[in-house]
């Protein structure tokens, strides 16, 4: 490791003249191997960035389209124009940030004014459509369509020969459209110039995909879908469901119920019931009004943030005051062995954290696990299950956890206190223990309070360690989103988004912004009192 | 205040550091001293190594449950570990490709886009330098994991136009994982690279080497050491990140390690408990070996992160 003092180069401010003169030092001094490499690393770039540009324009997708260019002309000027150099180095960092983190940020935030989750994914028309199909129910006398299954470049067409004898062919979303240069054999048709009709084997081999697909009769969804079950026959399906278009209303035919539009993002009844999947709205601030204000809700949050600090404090403080202690009774020259015992207490801090919190959930097993069987002799204790035993247990695993690290900073940190400071107390007749406090500890403190201030942020979205060792739990079963008592904000967060059947991603999403504020606030306040800002300048 | 330390200084030069070369020491004077520390070591020794003496012996314990794995090593038998590559369902091999694949991409990727840009930020100064760095300070206080429903539905949004690079997509992770690539990374590095004097790069330059080699043939072989945590670091964070991987992965050949255990474990808990252990040893090899060969660097790495 170097150690030689820093140096900062400080304000360079250059002449014209030498500025010209560093582009022209720079370039002759740039082999031919590294333009080789530039002109080959921009080729690949453009290639996939043209390909990507065949694909989006295809898509009709043009606001994303349009970025791809706007991004790749840039990265092309910035790395063919000489100088920006400070760009050449920071562009792939950049642009990765600006996809993954920023923008999901910002992103975040939109879908937090959004009702997004289950039921509500997608598009109003996608779910017209799909309520429509998912109602669909054969017509009792419906008339069997004879039926030729066509491929043309892996898309799947049906050629019907309706009951009077006229042909026409159509595909899914593709209403019938007659044609009159069908191949006949009989009087059904079984082939269409340009199409590859599918022979048993092949109608056999994709049974499901064919039987899946529902072609309209007309333009208009309520005339019905032609279904096969077998590959031969097609025939008539109508939806219970009858939409009107102009109205904006979906109505039930058998119970004869109306739903209608009421901005809520799905097809609702005059007594609140609703037709699901609806439509992805935007809801305003909906959701954090609901966070702050449904008792459900509101109960859990709080509880579950009181818990997220202690939570992240306690971890801090105990694995902290664990690694200092060990700290100071390892760092003593007259004890032989030290390096074995740093060896082993290493250990935790390598292994894997995912693992090592399953492992320890085997062993806090209440009926089976290692503690309760053998170290107790039996007693059956609610290690994970019982609420604060569990709050107990998640502190003490991360304890285990976080020591070693606390252990092997701290240890540093307190070599690099000159030893002459504690010759010098002990001199002016200071005990070992007033020494330690009012000399170590606030020289201690000042070198590794950065390191304290980031431990508290990963620990407040520690989220293997409780998802792993407690899942969460014990569940809060009066609550209304999935949470327990060990849950920390970024577990709720989790949980609300993917774990059960109802996902609420636009709820999950507000938490999160919820959460972002709170730590962004926090940070703003501890550097501040840290002052470890001073050295940007 | 000056000239007493100094006066320190010189006294403790002369005089060799106390009680070293005292061979025959008394036992009453050696439990005093170092005695006592040495049962501190021993306590903290086992509670440190139990945990991991534990999954070993249940891993040695063929067909074991939970219950059977309370009787430390009774048994020594590699049936489990046999068996951990027999289950079409829970591929583990695959799993643990995987794993070292998108880790070790990430983790150089991470370093090369941290260094380019810790660089930058050492070496030239720009117009909004200070703010680039305070905005990267800030962005990281906003950690992925939070945006976590954001990435699922971007990447959902990709996958209908770029199957390859959407859901269920190993290049979709990676490239996940790199949008942190910046941030404290970079200034972990930013520190370091400062400490790499300048006068170096002046004295190259003169010689006649343009900046590109510069940067890849002298900086970046004198902060080794730094790039090397960094490394090790984000190979560690990839590797057990369980969040967005849970969400990304969908098919069980795709998976990681994290993911694939714990639905492994969270499926039949105490029931496969050996088999899960056998998979928890075989999956901290790869990252304990890393750490233990390179824990002098990051014992070095973390000091200096705190010390600087």
């Amino acid at each position: 490791m170097t150690t030689t003092p820093e140096t900062d180069p400080g304000p360079i401010r250059q002449s014209a003249r030498a500025k010209r003169a560093t582009r022209i030092a720079d370039a002759a001094a740039g082999g031919w191997k590294i333009v080789a490499i530039k002109i080959l690393g921009l080729g690949v770039v453009d290639a996939i960035a043209i390909y990507a540009l065949f694909v989006l324009v295809r898509s009709e997708s043009w606001l994303v389209a349009g970025l791809v260019v706007a991004v790749t002309l840039l990265v092309n000027w910035i790395y063919f124009s000489r100088g920006k150099l400070p760009a050449k180095y920071l562009a792939p960092g950049l642009i990765f940030l600006a996809i993954f983190q920023i923008f999901v940020l910002l992103y975040s935030g939109y879908i937090a004014f959004t009702n997004y989750g289950t039921g509500h994914n997608s598009t109003k028309a996608d779910a017209v459509n799909s309520l429509l199909l998912s109602s669909q129910n054969r017509v009792a006398d419906s008339p069997n369509y004879r039926l030729t299954v066509l491929e043309q470049l892996g898309e799947i067409s049906f050629l019907v020969t309706e009951p009077d004898g006229s042909v026409s062919i159509g595909g899914e979303e593709r209403p019938l459209k007659e044609v009159n240069n069908a191949q006949l054999e009989g009087d059904v048709a079984v082939g269409l110039a340009g199409y590859t009709s599918l022979g048993f084997q092949d109608i056999l081999g994709r049974q499901s995909a064919i039987a899946a697909i529902s072609v309209p009769l007309t333009d208009d969804p309520n005339d019905g879908m032609l279904r096969t079950p077998d590959g031969s026959s097609a025939f008539l399906y109508t939806s219970s469901l009858d939409y009107d278009e102009a109205a904006g209303t979906m109505r039930d035919k058998n119970s004869g119920i109306t739903y209608s539009d009421i901005g809520t993002g799905a097809f609702t009844s005059d007594n609140g019931q609703e037709l699901l999947p609806g439509w992805k709205i935007e809801v305003g601030l909906d959701n954090f009004v609901r966070a702050f204000t449904e008792e459900s809700i509101r109960g859990p949050l709080i509880s579950v943030t009181v818990w997220t600090f202690a939570f992240a404090f306690l971890s801090v403080f105990t694995t902290f005051a664990l690694g200092l202690f060990l700290a100071i009774v390892f760092n003593d020259k007259r004890m032989k062995s030290r390096k074995y015992y740093r060896i082993i207490m290493i250990l935790p801090y390598a292994f894997p954290g995912f693992l090592s919190a399953l492992v320890w959930a085997g062993m806090m097993n209440q009926e089976f696990g290692f503690i309760n069987t053998v170290l107790l002799g039996g007693a059956e204790v609610p290690w994970l299950t019982n609420e604060w035993l569990a709050k107990g247990s998640v502190l003490f695993v991360n304890l285990w956890l976080g020591f070693p690290y606390m252990f092997l900073v701290t240890t540093g940190a307190l070599q690099a206190i000159p030893e002459e400071l504690t010759e010098a107390a002990t001199v002016d007749g200071a005990k070992p223990w007033a020494i330690f406090r009012f000399v170590k500890l606030p020289l201690l403190l000042v070198s590794v309070a950065p390191l304290l201030i980031s431990s508290f942020a990963f620990n407040f979205n520690n989220f293997n360690l409780i998802y792993m060792l407690t899942n969460g739990g014990p569940r809060d079963v009066s609550a209304g989103v999935n949470v327990g008592a060990t849950d920390i904000l970024i577990s709720m967060v989790y949980k609300v988004a993917f774990v059960g059947a109802n996902r609420d991603y636009g709820l999950a999403s507000a938490f999160a912004i919820i959460i972002f504020i709170l730590v962004a606030g926090i940070a703003i306040i501890s550097f501040r009192r840290t002052k470890s800002l001073e050295e940007l300048n | 205040m000056t000239t007493t330390t100094q006066e320190q200084k010189s006294d403790a030069a002369v005089s060799p550091p106390a009680a070293v070369g005292h061979p025959r020491r008394s036992f009453k004077r050696w439990a005093r001293e170092t005695g006592w520390r040495h049962i501190i070591g021993v306590i903290m020794s086992i509670f440190a190594a139990f945990p991991l003496l534990y999954v070993f012996s249940a891993s040695l314990n063929p067909g074991g449950t939970l219950v059977t794995a309370n009787s430390l090593f009774s048994s020594f038998n590699f049936g489990s570990y046999v068996d951990l590559f027999n289950r079409p369902q829970q591929p583990y091999a695959a799993w643990f490709g995987n794993t070292l694949l998108i880790g070790g991409i990430s983790s150089l990727g991470t370093v090369f886009l941290g260094a380019l840009a810790a660089y930058a930020f050492s070496r030239m100064r720009f117009i909004g330098r200070r703010v680039g760095l305070l905005t990267l300070l800030l962005v990281q206080m906003f950690p992925q994991l939070l945006a976590v429903v954001a990435i699922f539905l971007l990447l959902s949004g990709i996958s209908e136009i770029f199957p390859a690079i959407g859901l269920n997509s190993q290049i979709g992770l990676i490239m996940v994982y790199l949008g942190g690539a910046l941030g404290v990374n970079t200034y972990l590095m930013y520190g370091f690279f400062n400490t790499v004097p300048s006068s170096i790069d002046e004295a190259a330059k003169i010689d006649g080497a343009g900046h590109a080699r510069i940067f890849f043939t002298i900086i970046l072989r004198l902060v080794a050491p730094i790039l090397a945590v960094v490394g090790l670091l984000s190979f560690v964070g990839t590797t057990s990140e369980f969040v967005i991987a849970s969400i990304v992965l969908i098919d069980p050949d795709k998976q990681t390690l994290a993911v694939g255990l714990y639905q492994f474990v969270s499926q039949e808990f105490s029931r496969n408990w050996s088999i899960f252990a056998a998979g928890a040893v075989l999956a901290a090899i790869p990252v304990m070996t890393l750490f233990l060969f390179l824990q002098k660097y990051i014992v070095g790495g973390l000091t200096a992160g705190s010390v600087k």
